[in-house]
């Protein structure tokens, strides 16, 4: 390691590498619209630690990397969300003011405020009245972010994921076939190991347009498997 | 101080181990509590009628209903003909409140916000006991304007997924002014008219009520307490208002519709042309 000095360069891309590797070791989430709404899938074993959480009414929040340092920035949002909503109103609330804040958070931390930058990427989700209005934000380490259309894929192989994903991707996917792509998905970015990923080994969660009011709806185990296994 | 300190959002946004949102408030924005907003009046006269209401809870064998008049008054004079007194707390809980309309409503906003809140954060939902806690510290904290007059007093009603039969499911909780927490059995009722309320419910209530039943004795009881105390509404049958009636099963919360109210409404009315005083208890 060189003791003198260090360009200021290469200080922002060690820590873009740092944060990198911290994301891509880790399993990956996909994001993607469907025919009711947005659809959330990730490979997490865990049934305790979530990957994908609701923030409001209409916003939903997925994340991949470090689970402490998401999970601050997730509790933090839900805070947000709720006092935005009290002191206004529910419909004041806006994934777009969210993904703003956490932009600005992340930022901070990647290149003044912390040690080490936050090894997370995260995506805000927010459904619109009709699809066309539906918003996908990604936001990476550093605090750039995206506005994506169609569909997001975080973590490890999301490029590989990415692609099969996009291939077979449409807006008005079906619920059960554009689970069964996702899942196909993953499972192809392993290469030869072609493995089947079982109910138990997902996290899959929606925002349902159809819903009255709280659109976020988790899907259990016992939903997802006859969505697997049909054709 | 430098430009990091503020370009994120202040610490109370990032503290562990709490989820209730009215504690983040009250660190962070404590304005926006209810309660902080008391100003001493010296020698002010207290606000008049601050119970003028009356809201009925009964137990059944498969849950709770909460049913609610629609009067809100200022002294002499009716103030609202179809104030709602009686809200969703969240799936499996609602309540009902006696107390300054203002005040209450804000109460209650911020008590569904404490639920909702609570549940995003931890992932499940409060025991039915931590949520009639929760209301408690609200009420608790409501005691300085409480006591310039500005009282809330609620009734809290809910179905417990951990009892051991949904016959058992079905819970009442009451207030007092202080933040004072009491669990009833079978029914209960607050406002200036509970008494009249509670006397009505005491001859019609049965163990092995229905769903039906206990809204049928509501009615009676809402009646029968809109008979005795002008501070009550009784059911405005041209104008089509109405008491509020809320039930929770298993299946969790309903809010009856307009045209069921309508029809069992119409029904006690039409049964009271004969019997003025409602059903008769035998005496023997």
């Amino acid at each position: 390691m060189p003791f003198g000095y260090v360009s200021p360069e290469q200080i922002m891309k060690d820590r873009a590498d740092y944060a990198r590797k911290g994301i891509a070791r880790g399993r990956a989430v996909l994001v993607m619209t469907y025919a009711d709404g947005i659809l959330f899938v990730a490979e997490n074993p865990s049934s305790a630690l979530h990957k994908i959480s609701e923030i409001y009414d209409r916003i939903a929040f997925a994340a991949v990397g470090k689970y402490n340092e998401f999970e601050n920035l997730r509790v933090a949002g839900v805070r947000m969300a709720d006092l935005r909503g009290y002191s206004y109103d529910r419909r004041d609330v806006t994934g777009r003011a969210l993904a703003n804040t956490y932009a600005q958070i992340l930022g901070t931390i990647f290149s003044s405020g912390a040690e080490k930058p936050f090894e997370v990427e995260i995506t805000v989700a927010e459904i619109g009245e009709t699809p066309a209005e539906d918003q996908l934000y990604r936001l990476t380490y550093d605090g750039s972010v995206a506005d994506e259309h169609g569909a997001v894929v975080m973590g490890g192989s999301a490029e590989t994921i990415g692609t099969a994903l996009r291939e077979g991707h449409r807006d008005d996917i079906p619920l059960g076939e554009g689970l069964r792509l996702a899942v196909a998905s993953i499972a192809a970015a392993d290469g030869e190991n072609d493995r089947t990923i079982s109910a138990s080994q997902l996290e899959v969660a929606v925002l349902d347009r159809t819903r009255p009011r709280r659109t976020f709806r988790r899907l259990a185990d016992a939903q997802l498997e006859p969505l697997l296994a049909a054709q | 101080m430098d430009i990091s300190d503020r370009t994120t959002l202040p610490a109370a946004f990032f503290t562990a181990g709490n989820s209730s949102f009215s504690e983040f408030l009250a660190d962070h924005a404590p304005d926006l509590l209810p309660g902080k907003r008391a100003q001493p009046f010296p020698g002010s006269t207290p606000i008049e009628a601050p119970h003028g209401t009356t809201i009925v809870g009964v137990t059944h064998t498969s849950g709770v209903i909460l049913a609610g008049d629609r009067r809100a008054t200022m002294g002499n004079v009716i103030a609202q003909r179809d104030i709602e007194k009686v809200f969703q707390a969240d799936e499996f809980s609602v309540v009902g409140i006696a107390g300054t309309a203002g005040v209450a409503v804000e109460l209650v906003r911020l008590f569904q916000v404490e639920l909702e809140h609570y549940e995003k954060i931890e992932g499940i939902t409060l025991s039915l006991e931590g949520k009639a806690n929760r209301l408690s510290l609200l009420i608790r904290n409501n005691l300085p304007m409480a006591m310039q007059g500005l009282a809330v007093v609620p009734l809290f009603a809910g179905y417990d997924l951990e009892a051991d039969s949904p016959a058992t499911a079905g819970r009442i909780f009451s207030y007092d002014v202080t933040g004072g927490r009491y669990e009833e059995h079978s029914f209960h009722a607050v406002g200036s008219g509970s008494v009249f309320a509670r006397g009505s419910l005491k001859k019609l209530y049965r163990d092995d009520f229905g769903e039906a039943d206990a809204v049928l004795a509501c009615l009676h009881a809402l009646y029968d307490a809109a008979d005795e105390d002008s501070a009550t509404g009784g059911p405005d049958l041209t104008r089509r208002i109405y008491p509020v009636i809320m039930a929770i099963t298993a299946d969790g919360f309903r809010r009856l519709g307009d045209q069921e109210v309508a029809t069992t409404t119409e029904q006690v009315v039409a049964e009271r042309m004969n019997t003025p005083g409602g059903p008769n208890a035998p005496m023997r």
